[in-house]
């Protein structure tokens, strides 16, 4: 039954001998069961890892294996974000209106070196990593992954699926920065607190 | 006809014997310096292509003539361009790429700009449509302005974009923000503000659509319709 292994113990059946044939479970397993079940990606293309993406989703590695052959290129219907390639500033906003038109909940995986951390395009046009914009739950690694890579992320995002709680409301909560908060740090703080060590997050500004 | 390059036994020259320098010039380089004097400065022939420098005053009569003269016939814009040298003595060089296709003839003009004076030559939008998007995206990168060009805004970069133009020697590889100043900046820009979402048909734009190309879908059109009466 799916991702479920014959003998689990989350899933009961009574009487399988019994022409009703019901079962008993637990209401977040049966949840997270069918929502991990049908992740519809909406794959924000840009790069050659959307290539990659393509080779996943074809007849060879398969990607309606895990449900997730419909992809939605509407945000509205989608539950994960698959965001493949770089980012350039420029599309900076309209991926975060992307994100905030998907219905919650959603998840959201980062493929490959650019999307993740801005790869090797550390100049003036390329986001240095989506999750400055948008909240990130999978990483994958790789210029470009392999479809297994992404696959294994796959795998990673519905086991996290299977692990929420639908009690815990915080995971499908947008919360936006609290500026009375005792905890909250304005931009410009940040700018400052980074100066010295001039990474790649922050360099020292040039001389006009 | 001494415009396509060929050898003597009439084969075209290939690149592998083209020299490095002393190959014929484009024909068009003597008649531009016959006709424009002084305002035709110099011109040379590197790898068999001719490089004409132009003042930035004559470039817009120098190109209209390239164009229209039925010698010459220009017809093809094929881009526009500009280069900055790491010898800050150097002028920056704007540059055009014409190709004359009855000719079988190629072209490259330049106008330098000293750095210390203003960054601007006339654009040749009147003569080229499609130099539009040339001389924006040259506008975006290096700041050269073209004067008369009727929407002049940056193409790549968004319109809002505040740190200069990435690709003069003087901007620092990251831009001249930090990165959160950069992110927060591309977020507050607001891009359905500015671009419109609904497709622009053939129809919309049928009224700024050049006459000949009007013409034709219009007799397109009358051919249709009688083919639907038949």
């Amino acid at each position: 039954m799916g991702l479920t292994p014959a003998g689990d113990p989350r899933l009961v059946q009574i009487d399988p001998g019994s022409q009703d044939g019901w079962v008993t479970t637990r209401l977040d397993f049966l949840v997270n069961w069918a929502r991990a079940g049908s992740l519809w990606p909406m794959p924000f293309g840009t790069a050659c890892c959307a290539i990659e993406f393509m080779a996943t989703a074809a007849s060879r590695f398969d990607l309606s294996r895990f449900g997730m052959e419909r992809l939605s290129y509407s945000p509205r219907q989608a539950d994960v974000l698959l965001c493949a390639g770089r980012v350039p500033l420029k599309l900076a906003p309209v991926l975060r209106r992307i994100y905030q038109q998907m219905p919650q909940p959603k998840w959201v995986i980062s493929m490959g070196a650019c999307a993740s951390t801005g790869g090797m395009f550390d100049n003036y046009a390329v986001v240095q990593g989506i999750d400055t914009i948008i909240p990130v739950d999978v990483y994958v690694p790789g210029c470009p992954p392999r479809p297994e890579a992404l696959m294994h992320g796959i795998i990673m995002l519905q086991k996290k699926v299977m692990r929420e709680r639908l009690r815990d409301s915080s995971r499908h909560v947008e919360i936006d920065p609290d500026p009375t908060s005792q905890l909250y740090i304005s931009p410009s703080r940040i700018d400052e607190l980074s100066e010295p060590f001039g990474n790649s997050v922050h360099q020292t500004r040039s001389t006009p | 006809m001494a415009a396509v390059a060929s050898d003597s036994n009439g084969a075209p020259i290939t690149p592998s014997n083209v020299p490095h320098s002393g190959a014929a010039a484009n024909p068009t380089a003597a008649v531009l310096a016959a006709r424009f004097g002084d305002a035709v400065i110099r011109s040379e022939v590197i790898w068999g292509e001719t490089t004409v420098f132009v003042t930035r005053e004559a470039l817009h009569a120098v190109i209209r003539f390239l164009h229209d003269d039925p010698g010459e016939r220009y017809d093809y814009l094929v881009d526009v361009t500009a280069v900055e040298y790491r010898d800050g003595a150097r002028p920056i060089e704007v540059v055009w790429h014409l190709r004359a296709l009855g000719h079988r003839r190629f072209l490259r003009l330049k106008v330098e700009l000293p750095k210390r004076g203003p960054l601007w030559v006339p654009s040749v939008i009147d003569i080229y449509s499609g130099a539009d998007w040339l001389e924006r995206e040259c506008f975006d990168m290096f700041g050269i302005r073209f004067e008369g060009h009727p929407d002049l805004r940056r193409l790549l970069l968004w319109e809002q974009y505040k740190e200069g133009y990435p690709l003069r020697k003087d901007f620092p590889l990251r831009g001249r923000f930090s990165r959160s100043e950069q992110l927060k900046q591309a977020l507050a820009a607001d891009p359905e503000a500015r671009y419109s979402m609904e497709e622009l048909s053939i129809a919309d734009a049928f009224h700024s659509l050049p006459q000949d190309m009007r013409a034709r879908l219009a007799e397109r059109s009358a051919h249709d319709e009688r083919e639907e009466g038949e």
